[in-house]
């Protein structure tokens, strides 16, 4: 029997593997939407800064939790936090100060890191959660995580939808955009923060290594074939969830990591489009 | 269209990290006109057309564009940037690009309007590109491009365009045709562009500003005032008190 056919028997039986497959069809959608944004933006190494700041946010909530006894947190609200919070000091560090932009990114990305590991070593029985911070688990899903996941969803496509027009002009031509009046900044900012909220999503599904991936190739896949924006982000979204399904699916048989089952289909399957669909 | 200059300069100044680029420009253009402004690479030509979209403030003068400032007037001026920064894989067709045009004339929330889109497919009519709506951007010729480029510009409904090295990757024809099409909008509206090269100055345009230091910046062409005026037949103006464009040819006080 397959790695596929095997996941469906277990996948009616139990409810953690159908929850888990919701999350990645509910993470598709701001993976197919913003990832476009990302790509044609080229903001992937903003993208994997916010992503690895986050470890700050969930190590510090986890330390709050174990070592305090604080209630009311969620690691997710951490994560929320903390990834807004690094989109917010690059974009105000790259554009007020006139830093160079990469160098922003990598000192927050190492320092988001770092401040996670301390705290996780402050916390008892840290290896097991740092594991499933940096590669994912999306069997650990619960269902105060699903409905976070669909408040994130209706967040981004309400505001994608009000301001798609701007966040367009804002990544194909800036200046131009600027002398019509479009506030570039402001929505580079938005833009920053949709990021921001996406990776948060991604991170849940396959950990804070390897959203990188996630966010970027579907969308890279996408416009290979899209002739129009909207056509790029509904193609992301498709490959998006067909891919953390698969990754889930084929994982689940031999015991393997699905974050990481889940990239390594996501990496084929983008060589193998780009191989084979030049433009 | 009320009778101000389209672009006034009273004693211009502009400079930075202490070296001058422009320095007491003294310059009127009225509506109507279609001029060039020609000059090396470095002579200051791109800076003053970011002086007149208000990009760049002067140090010191002034600068008035159609009777108002530069960041006032700067939604009745159509500006058709040097290089787009070209991603062939850009998800755009050529609609998409010309309704960005319509930023200021349509409501701030949600999709462009039927007025945008009709104004949009109207501009691409009128550059002859109607029946490439529905292309990938960069699936367009270079010339093609331009001529997007100079819709999107169109869309926004401007009383002067203002272009920047329009013709730098076009080919002989395809130059001729665009300055074809130039002429038919200069009926309506006020054209400026920059370019280096005084091989493009066309018959079509009216004026011609110089902008050098110095006419030995050309290595290639010992050009007098004389030459360009006969080569272009076009009326020369002074812009750099150190550079003189006239009949007696180019002077360097």
């Amino acid at each position: 029997m397959t790695p596929l056919l095997a996941f469906i028997q277990p996948f009616l039986q139990h409810a953690f593997l159908q929850q888990a497959l919701l999350a990645g069809v509910l993470a598709a959608i701001p993976c197919g939407v913003v990832g476009s944004y990302v790509v044609i933006r080229r903001i992937s190494y903003i993208a994997g800064g916010i992503a690895h700041s986050v470890l700050a946010g969930l190590g510090i909530v986890h330390y709050l939790q174990v070592v305090h006894g604080v209630e009311g947190l969620s690691p997710i609200g951490g994560a929320i936090t903390a990834a807004l919070l690094a989109a917010v000091v690059i974009g105000w560090v790259s554009l007020r100060l006139k830093q160079r932009e990469d160098t922003v990114i990598g000192a927050v990305w190492a320092m988001g890191m770092a401040t996670g590991i301390v705290f996780i070593s402050l916390t008892p029985g840290y290896t097991t959660d740092l594991m499933s911070y940096l590669f994912g688990n999306i069997l650990m899903i619960t269902a105060a995580d699903i409905n976070l996941l669909i408040g994130l969803d209706i967040v981004v496509l309400i505001v994608v939808g009000l301001f798609h027009r701007q966040l367009l002009a804002v990544c194909f031509d800036a200046e131009f955009a600027g002398l019509r009046g479009v506030r570039v900044q402001l929505y580079y900012f938005l833009l920053l923060l949709l990021t921001a909220l996406t990776v948060v999503v991604l991170v849940s599904v396959v950990g804070i290594i390897l959203v990188i991936a996630l966010l970027t190739l579907p969308a890279a896949m996408a416009n290979l074939f899209a002739r129009r924006l909207w056509q790029m982000m509904l193609l992301a979204t498709i490959a998006c969830a067909i891919l953390t399904a698969g990754g889930l699916a084929l994982s689940y048989s031999p015991d393997l990591p699905a974050g990481a089952v889940t990239i390594l289909l996501t990496g084929a399957a983008y060589f193998l489009t780009a191989l084979f669909r030049r433009r | 269209m009320s009778s101000a200059p389209a672009i006034l300069c009273r004693g211009l100044d502009f400079g930075y990290d202490g070296k001058s680029v422009l320095r007491k420009v003294d310059l009127s253009i009225p509506q109507g006109d279609f001029v060039t402004v020609l000059g090396p690479n470095g002579s200051g030509k791109t800076t003053l057309l970011k002086l007149a979209l208000g990009l760049l403030k002067p140090n010191a003068g002034r600068m008035e564009i159609l009777g108002q400032t530069p960041d006032q007037a700067r939604r009745r001026i159509g500006y058709v940037p040097q290089h787009p920064q070209l991603d062939p894989l850009f998800p755009v067709d050529a609609l998409d690009v010309v309704l960005m045009g319509r930023f200021g004339k349509s409501p701030r929330w949600g999709g462009w309007r039927k007025a945008d889109r009709d104004r949009a497919r109207q501009a691409l009519d009128e550059v002859g590109l109607a029946d490439r709506a529905a292309s990938h951007f960069s699936a367009l010729s270079g010339g093609q491009q331009q001529r997007v480029l100079i819709a999107r510009a169109l869309a926004g409904d401007p009383e002067m365009l203002l272009l920047d090295e329009p013709t730098a990757n076009l080919d002989a024809q395809v130059e001729e045709d665009f300055y074809a099409l130039l002429k038919e909008l200069n009926e309506r509206l006020t054209i400026l562009l920059v370019s280096h090269d005084l091989g493009f100055v066309s018959g079509y345009v009216k004026s011609v500003v110089c902008i050098g230091h110095d006419v030995a910046i050309h290595p290639t062409t010992e050009i007098t005032g004389e030459i360009i005026a006969d080569l272009y037949g076009a009326d020369m103006r002074l812009v750099r008190h150190d550079h003189r464009c006239s009949e007696e040819g180019h002077e360097t006080s």
